[in-house]
């Protein structure tokens, strides 16, 4: 069964490629005519690239209707989503025999991939509560994006390209979250990266979305040196990469000390703190987070299921897959609950200036993936996986609402043009407004009635007070500022999209409609998510059931009493989350619906402020400054000088020089010579070989 | 059956029947190429015999052959182990696709052109077959004069230019390994390979024969800082003449260190194994950057094999498994996705005729398949899992990891630099809208390029998932040779700079 759930995708993206591929050979316009289409592309792009930074978004897409769909596009749409319900239905089935059933955790062995000496690893599947529970995530969602895209992209002429890549994500996303070892969890790891990439720069004609697109694949890399470094710490530690092993060996390694770099270091501590730089990489946590705004070049669909719902946490489950190793370094934990903490408070403050609703978005899905790694830092894994697998629903259900309103809106992705779309689009309204109370974290503080954000956020907040390292009390005090932040963008979002009086051109809003029903099916399996996935689950993620569910696949050592702490925090602990919640909202109900003209007035009022937010803290800046430049300088000083003017200047060339003198008449090479010369060498050749076989003699 | 003398010479068979073709019209043109296919070919399906034939458990010499008819001081000994018969087999496997991807873009001097690429393959074989130092000598500077007529005749604009540096700077090198040979006749008293490795050379005189022996392969890998003649041979190289060179003549250099460096002269390969590292990881990320900025893509290509090369050589002189293992692994790797990159340039330049990166873009509007080629190349480039690229690079820096972390941190730095180049470069030739006049009539891949580049991509991708066939045969060679090095260490009561497991305390 799991090999189904893992390879049905990758059917699904292998017949949609040969569709994609076959197709494209197909229709490749001929060299003469057929260009008019081109010209007409060019003209929008260069009126495109006027537009300012936050302006530019899926304008291709409707201006590709002008050319026919590729051939089998209704096979490819409908062999992959097809396959992928299959492979959902099978994940639930599977969630609920693993954890809510007797199961021990399973190894399923498919095939030896590498053996090299010590080193052996094989392609196999790890299947325990936290496999099924990454399961359920991918395959749910990934599932109902393919729907939604059959909707969202009907008018696009390459969609058997676009979802054999939805495809060739999943399977690589499941090939993550099942592995038995870690390089096959590189494999996925890397795997869902090149996915991203390919999906990134889908509409490959903008440039601004191969460069997002080059950016999240090299930023990412950075990570994954970590990530790979950590790989060989662990080899060289453990002497194997396979999870079970190390799991059953950490007793032996606890204490030593690996020599790294320039120093002596606790062993798990440096592996964890390498393997931590991974993750920071995949999701997008502070510093390495530059690539995942500009992901947003991709269609929504996409920025929907990779880059909010299941790639992004990678991460975190890469770290909770981890905790029998984390849990042992407690500097590892303080450093990932630092992170964390400063991830969602940043994040949190860059969005709430964003005019583009798709960059709220993805700085809200940053920020609330700080919350997450807060949860596993402070020691309580269970509340971060359970913040995971809420804030899938939700967040994808935002996403995905805000690609119904770019449709509904003309593919307008500026909020200053927006406004009053409430009346226009009532069902994406509605949606969109249950994953803004959700994600705000709606509820009656002291029980466990809310919306799914509700319990998983103040999970995490409470577990942040209760926890024990160094940092968990800084990141309490980090974590409820930004919930108050999370809210006011939050609502900003909806306030400005759907309220008060319309900004857009009046024939676009006079045109604007409610998306068709594959759309909206997504947007109702999804909210019915946002308002229940906490209820339902609380108990079994971090409540009394706790232990029965996860069955060990998370660890929490002797010492470690997080789960039990974070109830008993105090009232005042655990309403704060829901004040600042609704100081929030209560902010920007004043700013956007009482008094529209006031948020103005305090950027003009703080211009410093404004910019450095607006400008998301001058990372990008700093960072072309301080690497992109100097790389490209120094590539040019190597190569120049480095090879031109020293190594060939004293070497080759100063002999070659004089050579090429005596050589240049000997360029008749070129005038029939040529014969003589590969005729004497078969005759040197043969030759030697004569004399080597006859001159000896016996 | 003499198998592989059969598959050494087999070509200058085909050599001989080229020669018997004296008309110079069209039809005779096309015998030509299609006895060049045919001999490649029939070479290639002679060399499956020796696969067949081979077992991988034997680490020691197989399918050897040995004429005793030479009084001389060297003999005619032929015969492969686990380390040698990846490349011969490469190299029969990649002939017959140089002379298709040759057959329309060629058309002056083609008789020539296919007697110097077959005479080129005996050589190449032999190379990779020869038990006798002499014989290996022979072959292996033998293979000098056809590439250098092949660049220097069939070549690009400064090609003349480009063939001196390659044969100054390959000559340097083979001029003190000649001398290497002959101090070591003397001191042992045989070219026999199989009983030089057992002859302990005393410690002084390894490390002037290591350095002879390093001159002529530092400068085949290349190896930086004698690396500059590459990009200009690459660029100035028809094809098939950059394909061979990346894919089967760089290898003899990591060959060569491990055939004679390591088991002939073991004390000075432990001793100076942090001199390798140091051009190692400076070859990596120094190139890297170069790659960074190139404007051509031959050379862009070119640098980034440099770069590769310094991961065979960092792996080799970890003296442990994965490092062996890796080093051979990502030799074999580079063959293949090398020869196809530089198969790739060649589709587009037979087209538009430039090689300048800034004259293309937007290409997979009109050729898709080619696009997904490419992609899935540059892929293997970056050493993505799941192609053969990632194993090679994985299992030499994890064998790196072990000996020393500031090694394997600084070459780990090429995971992100090739990242950075690689896809800089696809970016700029594929993606993108299609602007330039002169691309509106390009045509995506023929059935004769598909059929070139498609075992191309099944293999690479093969490979990266199921490597074991790979790994397994060059394992049972490679482990006699790390213990006969590590032996020979401890014998020398030596403590080894590469020891293994300094790490934990």
């Amino acid at each position: 069964m799991y090999s189904l759930i893992v390879f049905l995708p990758l059917i699904g993206f292998l017949v949609a490629g040969a569709v994609a591929l076959f197709g494209a050979a197909a229709t490749v316009p001929a060299p003469e005519g057929g260009h008019d289409a081109h010209g007409h592309h060019d003209d929008h792009h260069a009126a495109h690239a006027e537009h300012d930074d936050h302006a530019h978004g899926d304008h291709d897409d409707h201006h590709h209707a002008v050319e026919p769909a590729a051939p089998g596009s209704r096979v490819a749409e409908l062999v992959t989503t097809g396959l992928l319900f299959v492979s959902a239905i099978l994940s639930w089935v599977a969630f609920i025999s693993v954890g809510f059933g007797e199961h021990e955790t399973q190894s399923i062995k498919v095939l030896t991939w590498i053996t090299s000496g010590a080193m052996q690893i094989d392609w196999a599947f790890r299947v325990d509560t936290l496999t099924v529970v990454m399961l359920v995530v991918v395959n749910t969602v990934s599932s109902l994006v393919h729907l939604y895209s059959i909707g969202y992209m009907a008018e696009d002429p390459d969609r058997p390209r676009f979802f054999a890549y939805l495809s060739l994500f999943t399977f690589a996303m499941l090939m993550l979250v099942t592995a038995d070892n870690l390089v096959q969890m590189f494999f996925g790891w890397e795997g869902v990266g090149l996915a991203s990439y390919l999906l990134i720069g889908f509409w490959y004609k903008k440039p601004s979305a191969s460069a997002a697109a080059i950016k999240a694949f090299v930023v990412n890399r950075v990570g994954d040196f970590g990530f790979m470094l950590g790989i060989f710490g662990i080899f060289v530690m453990f002497g194997t990469i396979s999870l079970t092993d190390i799991f059953a060996n950490v007793a032996t390694v606890e204490g030593k000390t690996l020599h790294f770099l320039w120093g002596d270091w606790d062993a798990i501590t440096v592996i964890c703190l390498l393997l931590f730089m991974g993750a920071c990489g995949k999701s997008a946590q502070f510093l390495l987070h530059t690539w995942l705004p500009d992901a947003m070049e991709g269609p929504t669909p996409v920025s929907a299921l990779i880059h909010a719902a299941t790639m992004v946490t990678a991460g975190v489950f890469m770290v909770a897959r981890l905790s029998p190793l984390f849990d042992l370094s407690p500097t590892a934990l303080t450093v990932v609950t630092l992170v964390g903490a400063v991830t969602a408070f940043f994040a949190a403050t860059v969005g709430l200036v964003q005019n583009d609703i798709k960059r709220v978005i993805a700085y809200s899905t940053c920020s609330q993936l700080g919350y997450m790694f807060v949860a596993l830092g402070v020691g309580a894994y269970g509340a971060g996986v359970f913040h995971l697998f809420t804030h899938a629903f939700f967040k994808a259900l935002l996403f995905l609402g805000a690609g119904s309103v770019i449709m509904a809106s003309h593919h307008e992705q500026d909020m200053r043009s927006m406004g009053g779309l409430r009346n226009k689009i009532p069902l994406t309204f509605w949606a969109m407004t249950l994953g803004t109370l959700a994600i705000t974290g709606v509820g009656i503080p002291g029980t466990e009635i809310g919306f799914a954000g509700f319990l998983s956020k103040d999970a995490i907040i409470e577990s942040a007070f209760a926890g024990h390292n160094p940092m968990s009390g800084f990141a309490a005090v980090l974590l409820v500022i930004a919930a108050g932040f999370t809210s006011f963008y939050s609502w900003r979002l909806v306030f400005l999209t759907f309220f008060g009086a319309s900004r857009a051109p009046k024939d676009v809003y006079d045109h604007a409609k409610e998306s068709p029903l594959v759309v909206l099916i997504p947007l109702g399996v999804l909210s019915l998510g946002a308002v229940l996935a906490g209820m339902v689950f609380y108990g079994h993620y971090v409540g009394e059931e706790q232990a029965e569910f996860w069955k060990g696949s998370l660890f929490y050592g002797p010492e470690n009493h997080i789960l039990h702490a974070m109830h008993e925090v105090s009232f005042l602990v655990k309403v704060s989350p829901f004040l600042a919640m609704l100081v929030g909202l209560a902010v920007a109900y004043w700013f956007y619906i009482v008094n529209p003209a006031l948020p103005k007035k305090l950027a003009a009022a703080l211009p410093g402020l404004y910019k450095f937010l607006l400008n998301k803290w001058y990372f990008d800046e700093l960072y072309d400054l301080i690497f992109v430049r100097p790389a490209f300088a120094i590539g040019r000083l190597f190569w120049k000088t480095g090879d031109g003017a020293i190594i060939d200047g004293l070497g080759p060339n100063g002999v070659a020089a004089r050579v090429q003198d005596v050589t240049a008449r000997v360029v008749r090479l070129q005038t029939g010579y040529v014969y003589h010369y590969a005729f004497a060498m078969v005759i040197g050749v043969a030759a030697l070989i004569t004399w080597a076989m006859f001159a000896g003699g016996q | 059956m003499p198998l592989l003398t059969l598959t050494t010479f087999l070509p200058l068979a085909g050599v001989l029947f080229i020669l018997m073709i004296r008309a110079q019209d069209e039809a005779a043109i096309l015998n030509i190429r299609r006895v060049a296919l045919i001999t490649t070919v029939a070479t290639f399906l002679v060399s499956i015999g020796i696969w067949t034939g081979f077992d991988p458990k034997n680490p020691g010499f197989q399918l050897t052959e040995t004429a005793g008819w030479s009084g001389g001081f060297f003999a005619y000994r032929m015969g492969v182990d686990g380390i040698s018969i990846l490349f011969v087999l490469l190299t029969t496997f990649l002939m017959p696709f140089c002379i298709l991807a040759s057959w329309e873009s060629v058309q002056v001097r083609v008789k020539e052109y296919m007697i110097a690429f077959l005479v080129l393959e005996t050589l190449m074989i032999g190379v990779f077959c020869a038990t006798d130092l002499v014989l290996f000598y022979v072959f292996f500077e033998g293979g000098l004069i056809p590439m250098f007529l092949i660049i220097g005749i069939w070549g690009g604009q400064r090609r003349v230019y480009a063939s001196y540096k390659f044969f100054l700077y390959t000559l340097a090198g083979s001029v003190l390994m000649m001398l290497a040979i002959m101090a070591m006749y003397w001191e042992s008293g045989t070219t026999d390979i199989t009983e030089l490795v057992n002859h302990p050379f005393p410690a002084t005189m390894q490390w002037w024969l290591w350095f002879a022996f390093f001159a002529s392969f530092a400068v085949k890998m290349p190896m930086w800082p004698v690396h500059t003649w590459l990009p200009d041979a690459h660029v100035e190289a028809p094809t098939a003449g950059s394909v061979l060179l990346a894919a089967i003549l760089l290898k003899m250099g990591g060959y060569g260190f491990l055939r004679f460096s390591l088991p002939m002269f073991p004390l000075a390969s432990a001793d100076l194994a942090p001199f390798i590292f140091t051009l190692s990881v400076v070859a990596i990320v120094y190139t890297s950057l170069v790659a960074l900025v190139q404007e051509d893509m031959k050379k862009l290509i070119a640098y980034s094999s440099v770069a590769h090369m310094g991961y065979v050589t960092m792996g080799i002189f970890t003296l442990n498994t994965q490092g062996l293992q890796g080093a051979v692994f990502q030799m074999f790797s580079h063959g293949l996705v090398s020869g196809a990159l530089f198969l790739c340039v060649g589709v587009v330049y037979d087209r538009l005729h430039t090689r300048e990166i800034a004259a293309y873009g937007g290409l997979v509007n009109r050729m898709p398949a080619y696009a997904t080629v490419f992609m899935v190349m540059t892929m293997a480039n970056v050493g993505l899992p799941g192609t053969s690229g990632f194993i090679g690079e994985f299992l030499t820096l994890s064998a790196a990891f072990q000996v020393n972390t500031w090694v394997a941190a600084f070459a780990a730095l090429g995971v992100i630099l090739s990242a950075a180049y690689a896809l800089w470069l696809f970016r700029r030739v594929v993606w993108g809208a299609l602007t330039k006049a002169n691309l509106k009539a390009m045509m995506d891949l023929s059935p004769r390029e598909i059929g070139i580049l498609a075992p191309l991509v099944v293999l690479v991708i093969l490979f990266g998932v199921y490597p074991l066939p790979i790994l397994d045969a060059t394992a049972a060679s490679l482990e006699a040779l790390l213990r006969s090095v590590h032996a020979a260490i401890d014998a020398a009561g030596q403590t080894a700079s590469s020891g293994p497991l300094p790490l934990i305390r």
